[in-house]
This record gives C-alpha cells, structure tokens and sequence, in this order.
C-alpha cells in the first residue's frame, strides 16, 4: 500500500503547473494513488493499480504519459508535421476494442483542455487499412489497441522502428484479460516489447484480485528463474458496498435458474431507481427475464437488452442511450462486466448464483458512481441452493474476500502461434527466442523440450514421422535464423491472428410453421427472415417443436438444414428454454467451501430465508446434511430406476467429469447406469441396478468407486473418447495455426478448405499420443471443461469421509437436481444406446 | 433389441436390387455368395495432400485407413476386393506413399483379385500400383462404380454420407450406408475422409422417395435408423 505523507507538496513535485491548473479548473484534486503512479513513473518502475470503477483509474494509468509527453523533450510532437524519426511513446491495451475507442475519446478532453501537443489514435480490427498503413509509418504519440493488433504489429516489418522508442505501456483491465489466453498472447507480445525497448515500463490497471503480487508479474520481465514483481499501488477510500438478497415475499423455487417468481419485485426495484443494471448469467436468461419485463412493464420504463449475442450496433445503441441517461434498466450478461464507467448507475440487481465472490463485487462496483458513496446491489436467487450462494457472497463481500483464480500457466498453442508471428516478423534464433519468451510470467517455467516441440510444429507440424520437411512453413537460414517459408504462410498468419475461437453458429430465419406434423420430412419454405445467430450447441439440445426465445420473441424450432435453422412464430407465452447450462463460469472454490461451511453450521442458518431453513432442516430429518469435508451419497429408487445422488459442490464442470467417470465404474461393477446429470452443488446418477442393495450386499464398496486413482486409468481412457475432449483440442489445433479458421479469397474458392478436427485428434492420439497439440489440448481440459485440477481436490479431501444414507425416496436437497434430469441434457457417452433408442423409436412407429 | 442379436450387431443386412449385402461396422460391405469385399473413398495421402498447400495435418491417415483394412480384409478374407474410387486423394498421391505403406497394401492384394474403380480424385490410377482398373464393374444385377446415378441395382461412394440423429440426449453423427433396397450410397473408408448429411439434396437426387434407410456406424454396432428421423 503506497501513500503520501505530504500530499501537497507532492503534488507540486509530480505535477506540471499546467496540469494543476486544469486540475483545480475542474474542481478536483489529484488523488493519491493517480500522484503515486506519478511518483512509480519517475522512479522508472512498473505498477499495478488496483482500484475500483469510478476511482479515476484511466486518468492515473495516463497521467505519467502526459506529463512526460508535455515536458517536450525528445518526444514532443508537432502536431501535425510528426517525423518519421519518431516511434509510440504509450501503447494502451484493452480487452475491448469499444474500450479503446472511448478511452481516446476521453483522453482528448484533458489534451484539449490542457493544450498538450499529443496525438491519440486508436487501431481495433475497424480500422480502415489506410490509417492503418499511416500508422505504421507516423505512428501517434499514444496508440490504443487490443492484444491482436499488438500481435500483429509485433509481427510486421515495421515493429523495431515503431517500438523501438516506446516508454510506457498501459494495460487496462488487466484482470479480466489474465484469465484466458488472450492474456497468454499478451504477455508473449510484452516479452518482445521488452526486448525491442527494454526502457519500457508497464502500468497495469485492475480490479481487486485474490493475489495482487502475483498479477503484477504480468507487467515485468522474469529473469533468472527468480520471480519479479512491479509495484503495487492500492486506491483507498471506496466506501464498502451495500449488498442485500432479496427477502421475497414469493415461494422459492426448488430449481431452475429464471428467477421468475421475483418478477415483479425486481420490476419494483428498477421502478423505485433512476437507473438499474440487471445482471444475469446466461443470454437465454437475459432473454426470458428482458421479455418478462415488458410483459408487465405498465408504466412503459425504458428498459433495454445487452448481450453478447446481439448485433454491435445495437449494443452501442443501447451502451449510448445508457450514458445519455435515457434508460431506467438494462438486462444484461457479462458483456457490461467490463467497459467505460456509466455515471448514474444506482443500483446493481444480480439475478441467480453469483458464481464468485470476486465476480460479484466487480459487478457492483458497476453502480459506483462516486467513490464516497456506497454502490447498491440486491442479489435475486433464482432457486433454494442459490440462496446459499447468495448468503456467502455477501458475507465475502463485507469482509472484501477476493476469490480470483491464480496467474495461468501459458498454452502451447499460444506459443506456437506466436512462434509463427515471430519467424514472420524478423527472422529468429531458437536460444534467444526461447529466453525471450520466458520473460512472459505465464511461460517463466517452460521447458526447453515444450520451446523446441512448438517449434517444430510450427516447422513441420512437429510429427515424429518426418515426412513434411519439404512443405515446412518457417526454415532456418545459414545462420540458423528461422523465417517464414514464403509469403503466403505471413499472409495466412494475419488473417488467423487471435485467440477467440467462436462457437460454431448457426443463422436463424423466421419462416411459416409446417403444423404439428411430427418428423422433418415435410417441405418447408427455404428463405424467410434472418433473425440473427445462435450457438449450435443450444439447437442440438431441442427437438422439433420446442419453443424458446430468439431476439425477444418466442419462437418454435422447425427444421435445420445445413447452417440454418428454420423457427416459425410461437403463440405460447411460455417458452420450453432448456437451461443453459447455468452460464458459462463454475461455482468458485472458494464460495463452494464456504456454502459448504455455512451447511454445516446449523447456527448460521438463522440468516437464511424461513423457506431455505425448514427445506435444510427436513433434509436433517430424512438424510443428512453434509460436514465441511464430508460427501454425502444417497441411493433411493423412484419409479422403476434407482438413484445415487451425492453433493461435492464442486461446480458443474468437475460434477460432470465425475459423472462420466462415476458412470464407467457403475457399469463395471454391473449397476447398470442409464445416465446422470449435474448442477453446480450435486450430481446424480440413474441406472437399472439396486445401488442400495448392492452396497448392502457388498457388492459396491462405495470407498473404492470415489477413490482418486478414477483420475488415472478410467480418465485416459474416457478421455480419448470424449467429445469435450475434442472440443477442446479443436481450439487449440485453431489457435495453433494448423487449421485456418479464416481463409483468403483465393483458398476460398477452391473447394475442401474446412476439415473436421474430430478426425485429426482420432488419428493423432493412436499414432503419437504425445504429439505437442495433445498435450496442449490435456492441460487445457484440466483446467476448463473438465476441472480436472477441482476434482482430483475433491476426491482427496473427501477420502475416508463418505457416508451413505439409503433411503426409501428422494431427499429434500437431491429434489433440485432431479428436477433438472431431462431438462439438462444429460451427459453420458453412451453413444450406442442413444442410437438404438432412436432406432427403437422407428421400430414402435412401424409396428404402431 | 434383444439380447442374442447384439452379437450379430456389428453386421446390418442391407438388401440391394435382391442381394443381400453385410453392411459391416468398419464402413466395408461384404457380398457372401460371391466372397466380395468393398470399401469406398479411402482418400490415402490425404494428409500430405493438404500439407502440400500449408496445412500440416498429421501424417497418420493413410497408415491409419490401411491398417483398418487390413484388419476387415483378415476378418472377410474375401476372394475378390473393390476399392469403389478416390483410393488416393489427388492425382500424384500414390507417388507420396511410403515403402511401408507400398508394401502394405501390395499383402492386401496377395492371394485375391482387386479392383481399383476410378474416382474423381484418382481418374487415372497408374498400374504398378497392382491389381485391376477399371470404370465400374457388373456383377449380377449389381453394378459398382464410384460416382451414383441413381440406377437400379446401383452400388456407389463418392458422397461420403453420414448420418446427423436427434436423440434423447444430444445429436451423433455418425458415418453410415444409406440405401432404399434398390440402390445403396456407401461412406468413406478413409481416415480423413468427412461427410455430408444424407439429407443434403444431393441425395434426394439418388433416393426419389425420401423413405430410405441409413445403417449407421456406431461405436461398437450398427443401427439402422430411417433418414427421415436425421437431420
């Protein structure tokens, strides 16, 4: 923590008469942590600001760049008759191309004001090519931009002389793009900044973070094996937040995530408000709750919709109408968890499970419209169990309690493409590329084996048959430089740039409905209106005939034909809307242990609504409720099946792997599972077998089912098969570069350009299962869509500490998740079953 | 389903013009009565064919489709072997095959007749490449050749047909013979051969009615699901 004793002369040390000035024109005075970056600037050192929205964090990642930039000096621009001589002096990073604009927009205000001779461009994949070109050539003073572009700057002929002189680097919210391997990208394009001007020094600008020193890493070069952090500095002075859960006057509902019964009390709530940002987890959700809305909207409130899925225009229609002031609410997912600050905010309504503690309190700080006051946020939960989640979040936010994952280890596929980027810009040596790119904090500890392995795949695919040295894509020279093979290879590098791999979509179009003829034999009118895109994991979960809502009106799925899906106009007001998996980001660790802890301790539960008391004291009477770090399982039968439920609340994604693995055991021990489905706090496994009556008997010893060494053998094996695990590795044979997801106009017209990643990891894993992309795409799958780290967590802690409770029926706390069994698809891989069901169902129509 | 049939599964009987045909689980069809082994579109040297234009894809296919043929043909041990056109992805793919890869498919051919029908991919197969060539072969009332026309009696590949089906939990697609008992569309060998939808048009072109069949390869039995039911 970084404060000044003396804050006045300070100030007069750090700041230019004339920024003073403006500073005192305005009203306001420089704030502490804004004259600490000064002060971080002057000692030529890097710095993480940790800050909330609202704290002027912009103004004080900046104000080290004006200052420098109006003291003259080497750097001082002309205006217009800029030089060639001259290279960037700040480079700005944001995750959001539309941050970036508005950041330039902004940043003209104190350059006009103060009358600083500074130019301000930004370059986001809109750029036309023309000022892109001008750019390279003269470039500005400051340049805004996004980690592709940097990417791609980095990679042309021109970076040493537009880098070479650069000063400063600012990266914006930096917490949001260390996550992902955008991040991983990131900091390969910082590694090589530092090389070409190792004067550069890094301001990061961030929300508050669980490990603050280790983020900071990010913002400096790693050298020697040793870990090197950058300054932290800490803004002060946000007044803690005022979070409550609504108290409904409404039943609560056992499942589901639409939070539907509170209705009318959240429509109370943007009604008593000036302006409402209401947040949900999904786009389906956003949908359902925006339409429900207008349903009883009487007094007609402006209220608007902003999702990810929606056209850009009209995002930035709605983000405009925000700033004018114009709206009263909008719906919205996490698009808006990052952007420019809205001033008159005032309340945050999150409808559903926060998902984390972190998460949660970036979301109010979005109602942080003047650091002095206290932002407002009502938690809404949509079901019994979120209730809980509800309760620990609060209490995690009043004691400020981050729960933001650790720094990521980088990707292989991310290397490799930056790799390829590298050999296209100026040619490379192995031994210094390979110190260089360890600088990067998330590759500090690569080995020289992966480096060399990425290398030659990037060469030759990296195959241990040696068969494609002719068609090498980068070659060594004589002196062992390595360079693009030829320009195609650079050209199909730009276009592949990137680490955002889009969800295969399909288009959807608006056509007469064929009836309620069943099959999709019937003709149906090709054409009709395009209503815009969806994922197409969201189509292959309905069947003909369900109804969900599309752009706000309800719709019913017709037929698909090649990547179009047909939907007919819907009269139902209710539509089937398969949940959505409750929303793209698990249960947090840390919120998990505490709902955890708070099931334990049955003192806490005087804070929970009377409903969720009685509903946990009847499982206390029928089962049992779990210890800290105990696993309760429970079988019971229920129509002609039987049952095995336990709750690891461990997040959906390790519930999932472990129902796959749960389920090959089950079938080997002859329990004959049928399927299983799972939530963020429980899962629950169905088959033909008497699980009761084989523990009883012996005959499943439930000690051994759970036991870790599932992570070993069973996992391979189920892995190879996966079809998660082929998504997976289709992102990384993208990122990679082996497939091109985006082709020239020339490639385009011959035919055969897409190829099926299925069949490239089928092939590659029984003929080199070690091969660099498998595993790329293993430690990916550990960490993402299977959580193999959280599982093997679990499965440890709960060692020695399962009790099962046989019971004559369901339990009080398994009725959540059986209520999402056919509403979730279920997860088995039991592809052949499937089918023959399908078939079966042929078999009953013929015989009528 | 019964229990005694699930043996017999890997195996669908599929009835072309009068003949009855094995449609195996590997994607080869057997004829019985004539020892007849047929396998359509391995596209070998894929691989290096796309590498050959920038994509570096793993250079397993072509060892991966004839270490799969190798284990049908051991399992049939068929008198008489058809290879239904695009054996080889491109023109010059066969000059890309390794020794090894030359070798194994010159033991395929030990001991029986082969015939390599010409494809739109291999339009002028060399013959030092072993066995017969020729542009379609009549056998009976069956004729095999590469490209369908629809004709009765009519044993084809070329479309690579799969099959996209809507079950309980998700969709699979699988690949998948597609035949309405007068003529039958075979799927890809190949390890890198892909697959369009039997409901593409191009099949209604072959299938005047849409009631045919499609028996789908699962992964350990055959299902035989009506097309209708695809999407």
């Amino acid at each position: 923590m970084e404060t000044s004793a003396q804050p006045d002369l300070l100030t007069d040390a750090l700041l230019p008469v004339n920024f003073l000035r403006w500073f005192a024109l305005r009203g306001w005075s420089p704030r502490a942590h804004q004259l600490a970056l000064l002060e971080k600037a002057r000692e030529d050192r890097s710095a993480l600001l940790i800050a909330p929205t609202g704290a002027g964090k912009t103004l004080a990642g900046f104000l080290p760049t004006l200052v420098e930039l109006s003291a003259g000096g080497t750097f001082a621009s002309t205006g217009r008759s800029v030089t060639r001589s001259r290279g960037l002096h700040t480079l700005y990073i944001s995750p959001l191309k539309a941050l970036a604009v508005d950041i330039a927009r902004n940043l003209e205000t104190p350059i006009a004001e103060i009358g600083l001779p500074i130019k301000v461009e930004t370059r986001t994949g809109d750029t036309p090519m023309s000022r892109r070109q001008r750019q390279r050539r003269y470039p500005p003073d400051i340049l805004l931009t996004t980690p592709e572009q940097l990417a791609l700057l980095l990679s042309s002929d021109d970076a040493p002389f537009l880098f070479s002189s650069l000063k400063r680097i600012v990266l914006d919210e930096l917490h949001a793009l260390v996550t992902s391997k955008r991040g991983d990208l990131l900091s390969l394009g910082l590694a090589r900044l530092w090389r070409l001007a190792p004067q550069v020094r890094a301001i990061g600008l961030s929300a508050t973070v669980a490990e603050p020193e280790q983020l900071s890493r990010f913002l400096v070069p790693q050298r020697d094996g040793r870990q090197q952090s950058a300054d932290i500095v800490v803004a002060g002075g946000a007044a803690a937040p005022q979070v409550e859960m609504l108290d409904t006057r409404e039943r609560l509902p056992w499942a589901g995530h639409t939070a539907r019964h509170a209705l009318g009390e959240i429509y109370e709530l943007i009604k008593r408000n000036k302006t409402t940002l209401v947040f949900v987890n999904t786009r389906a959700q956003a949908e359902m709750l925006f339409q429900d809305l207008w349903r009883i909207n009487d007094e007609g409130l402006a209220v608007a919709l902003h999702h990810g899925s929606l056209d850009v225009a009209q995002r930035r229609k709605v983000e405009d109408a925000m700033t004018k002031g114009k709206l009263r609410g909008v719906v919205c997912t996490s698009s808006l968890d990052l952007g420019v600050d809205w001033g008159d905010v005032d309340l945050v309504i999150n409808v559903g499970a926060p998902k984390g503690a972190s998460r949660l309190m970036q979301r109010i700080g979005r109602a942080n419209h003047r650091l002095d006051e206290p932002s407002r946020a009502v938690l809404v939960p949509a079901n019994r169990f979120e209730v809980l989640e509800c309760r620990v979040a609060i209490d995690a936010v009043a004691e400020n309690a981050q729960d933001t994952p650790p720094l990521r280890t980088g990707a292989l596929d991310v290397l490799a493409q930056h790799v390829l980027g590298c050999a296209c810009g100026e040619a490379f040596l192995a031994d210094r590329l390979y110190d260089e790119v360890r600088t990067a904090a998330p590759y500090a500890e690569l080995s020289r084996v992966d480096f060399d392995d990425v290398v030659d795949f990037v060469a030759t695919g990296g195959y241990a048959l040696k068969t494609y040295e002719r068609f090498a894509r980068i070659k060594q020279d004589k002196n062992g430089r390595w360079r693009v093979a030829n320009p195609k290879v650079r050209q199909s590098y730009r276009l592949n740039v990137g680490t955002i791999v889009e969800e295969a979509m399909l288009k959807v179009r608006l056509v007469r409905s064929r009836g309620s003829g069943s099959g999709s034999t019937g003709a149906i009118a090709r054409g009709g209106r395009l209503l815009g895109e969806i994922e197409e994991y969201f189509i292959e979960g309905l069947s003909v005939g369900d109804t969900f809502v599309f752009g706000g009106e309800v719709v019913r799925y017709e037929v698909l034909a090649e990547d179009q899906v047909y939907v007919s106009r819907a009269n139902d007001s209710d539509p089937k809307v398969p949940s959505y998996m409750g929303g793209k980001f698990p249960l947090s660790t840390y919120l998990a242990e505490r709902v955890r802890n708070l099931l334990a301790d049955k003192r806490a539960w005087k804070g929970l609504p009377e409903q969720v008391r009685e509903w946990l004291s009847l499982q206390a009477h029928f089962s049992r409720v779990p210890e800290t770090r105990e696993l309760v399982v429970e079988t019971f039968p229920r129509g002609n099946k039987h049952y095995l439920v336990c709750y690891p609340f461990e997040g959906r994604l390790a519930h999932q792997t472990l129902g796959m693995l749960l389920t090959r055991r089950l079938e080997r021990a002859r329990a004959r599972p049928l399927g299983f489905v799972a939530n963020e706090y429980a899962l629950a496994i169905w088959g033909l077998g008497d699980a009761s009556f084989m523990i009883r008997q012996g005959k499943l010893d439930l000690n051994a089912l759970f036991d870790p060494d599932m992570l070993g053998d069973d996992l391979e094996a189920w892995l190879d098969e996966s079809a998660l695990m082929k998504r997976t590795f289709r992102t990384c044979a993208l990122i990679s570069g082996l497939i091109a997801r985006r082709f020239t106009d020339e490639e385009k017209t011959r035919r055969q350009v897409l190829f099926s990643t299925d069949l490239i990891y089928d092939v590659l894993r029984k003929h080199q299962a070690d091969h660099v992309l498998l595993r790329a795409a293993r430690a990916d799958a550990a960490a993402g869509l299977l959580d193999l780290r959280r599982l093997g967590d679990m499965l440890t802690r709960i060692k020695g500490r399962i009790t099962h409770r046989e019971l004559d029926r369901v339990s009080p706390l398994a009725v959540p998740v059986m209520l999402e069994i056919g509403r979730e698809a279920v997860y088995g891989e039991a592809s052949d079953e499937l089918l023959a069901e399908a078939a079966e169902e042929l078999v009953k129509e013929a015989t009528g | 389903m019964t229990r005694t049939s699930i043996e017999l599964a890997t195996r669908s009987s599929m009835t072309v013009a009068g003949v009855t045909f094995s449609a195996d689980l590997s994607g080869a069809l057997f004829w019985q009565e004539q020892s007849l082994l047929v396998v359509s579109d391995l596209h070998l040297e894929k691989g290096s064919s796309f590498a050959a234009r920038g994509v570096l894809l793993p250079p397993y296919d072509t060892l991966a489709t004839l270490g799969r043929l190798a284990s049908v043909v051991a399992r049939f041990d068929p008198k008489t072997v058809i290879a239904l056109g695009d054996s080889f992805h491109d023109r010059t793919a066969h000059q890309r095959l390794s020794t090894a890869n030359r070798e194994a498919i010159a033991a395929l051919q030990a001991r029986r007749d082969w015939i390599w029908i010409s494809g739109n991919h291999d339009p002028a197969l060399p013959s030092d490449l072993g066995g017969a060539i020729a542009s379609e072969v009549a056998i009976g009332p069956i004729v095999f050749r590469h490209e369908p026309t629809g004709a009765m009696g009519e044993i084809a590949g070329h479309l690579h047909p799969k099959a996209r089906v809507a079950t309980r939990a998700r969709w699979l697609e699988r690949r998948c013979f597609a035949s309405d008992g007068e003529r039958a569309v075979m799927p890809a060998f190949g390890a890198y051969a892909g697959g369009l939808s039997i409901r593409d048009e191009a099949f209604a072109k072959i299938f005047r009615s849409p009631g045919f069949m499609a028996h789908v390869l699962g992964d350990r039995r055959m299902h035989t699901i009506s097309a209708s039911r695809c999407h």
